[in-house]
């Protein structure tokens, strides 16, 4: 284990305890292997209750997206890296925000148009 | 570990105010951070956009008609090895090991030029279909998230290889290594995007 500990904590990406090793990579590689190859077989099966698969979907990829953060860019719970969790809890929650509320936004003004054919009779009779 | 070797660690030993500005590896990694960050934002917005109007076809292919699964799963498989032989790339300039940079890296470049040219010859099938962006608002979300990634991982191939040609040129200095670095997390986290590229976009287009 590497002795130097920074101050002002580290930068996103270095991994002190796991620094100059093979390991972490692989095991990201081995779990990311697995959840990708889950999602493609989820998505083509009939095994699978059909309205359940979309939220399996999500779950899968966030996972996956979860161990691309850990064992790739080495984000972790340590102390040394409280900003880059902040920051990337805000990231999160701004993505969150953005997505979900576009959707749901989306979906409420569509449920609100008249529909198309209404809309031309309406039209003709002016 | 003794009691004030933990506190180090912890970060209670020195008081903020007394501890002196963060070193340039940590700011620049710091910085570089929050620009990913940001960049994902983008991508959220186009992905919001996708989900939006993945159902206006009109009267158009949709996306059940477009998409070939075998061939999204090689473009995933491409970028998740370029992303591993990334990492072991970044642990060998790290170590300074000239020949191993060069072995790793090359190996990320050449799966990265796969991962476009798959890319592109998919575009370019659509496009010979009649299915390009102007063909309905499904195909405009499409073009303009896919397209958008794809800029993202050509602009990234180019930032390699200069980094190749400052490591040759100018050997692992701090300056090359912390470019290096920064390169590194970028290429992660268009792995990261790719993600839900392939949940939502492809494998989204069978349910």
């Amino acid at each position: 284990m590497s002795t130097e500990i920074e101050a002002q904590g580290v930068a996103p990406g270095v991994n002190v305890h796991t620094h100059g090793t093979r390991r972490s990579y692989l095991i990201g590689l081995g779990y990311a292997v697995i959840l990708t190859l889950a999602s493609f077989w989820a998505s083509s099966t009939d095994l699978i209750y059909s309205p359940g698969v979309p939220i399996l979907l999500g779950v899968l990829a966030i996972a996956q997206m979860g161990v691309h953060l850990v064992f790739f860019l080495h984000i972790s719970s340590a102390p040394d890296q409280t900003n880059n969790i902040l920051a990337l809890a805000f990231g999160i929650f701004v993505v969150g925000l953005l997505v979900f509320g576009s959707m749901i936004i989306m979906a409420n003004l569509n449920h609100n148009m008249m529909p198309m054919d209404r809309l031309m009779q309406l039209q003709m009779q002016r | 570990m003794s009691a004030a070797e933990q506190a180090l660690v912890d970060g209670d030993a020195v008081p903020l105010s007394l501890r002196g500005p963060a070193p340039t590896r940590v700011v620049a990694g710091y910085g570089f951070w929050l620009f990913l960050l940001s960049d994902i934002i983008i991508f959220a917005a186009l992905f919001a956009a996708y989900a939006v109007l993945s159902g206006e076809t009109a009267g158009g292919p949709t996306a059940a008609d477009l998409f070939d699964k075998k061939h999204v799963l090689i473009e995933t498989a491409c970028l998740l090895a370029s992303s591993v032989t990334c990492g072991f790339g970044s642990l060998a300039v790290q170590s300074g090991d000239r020949s191993s940079t060069y072995f790793w890296m090359a190996i990320t470049f050449i799966l990265g030029v796969t991962f476009l040219s798959l890319e592109v010859s998919e575009f370019s099938h659509m496009l010979s279909i009649g299915a390009g962006p102007s063909r309905s608002a499904f195909l405009s979300a499409f073009f303009t998230l896919v397209g958008t990634h794809g800029l993202h991982v050509t602009l990234g191939l180019c930032w390699l290889v200069v980094m190749l040609l400052q490591v040759a040129t100018l050997g692992f200095q701090p300056m090359v290594s912390r470019r290096f670095f920064c390169f590194g997390l970028f290429w992660h986290a268009l792995d990261i995007v790719w993600i839900g590229v392939f949940t939502i976009v492809y494998l989204g287009a069978h349910l």
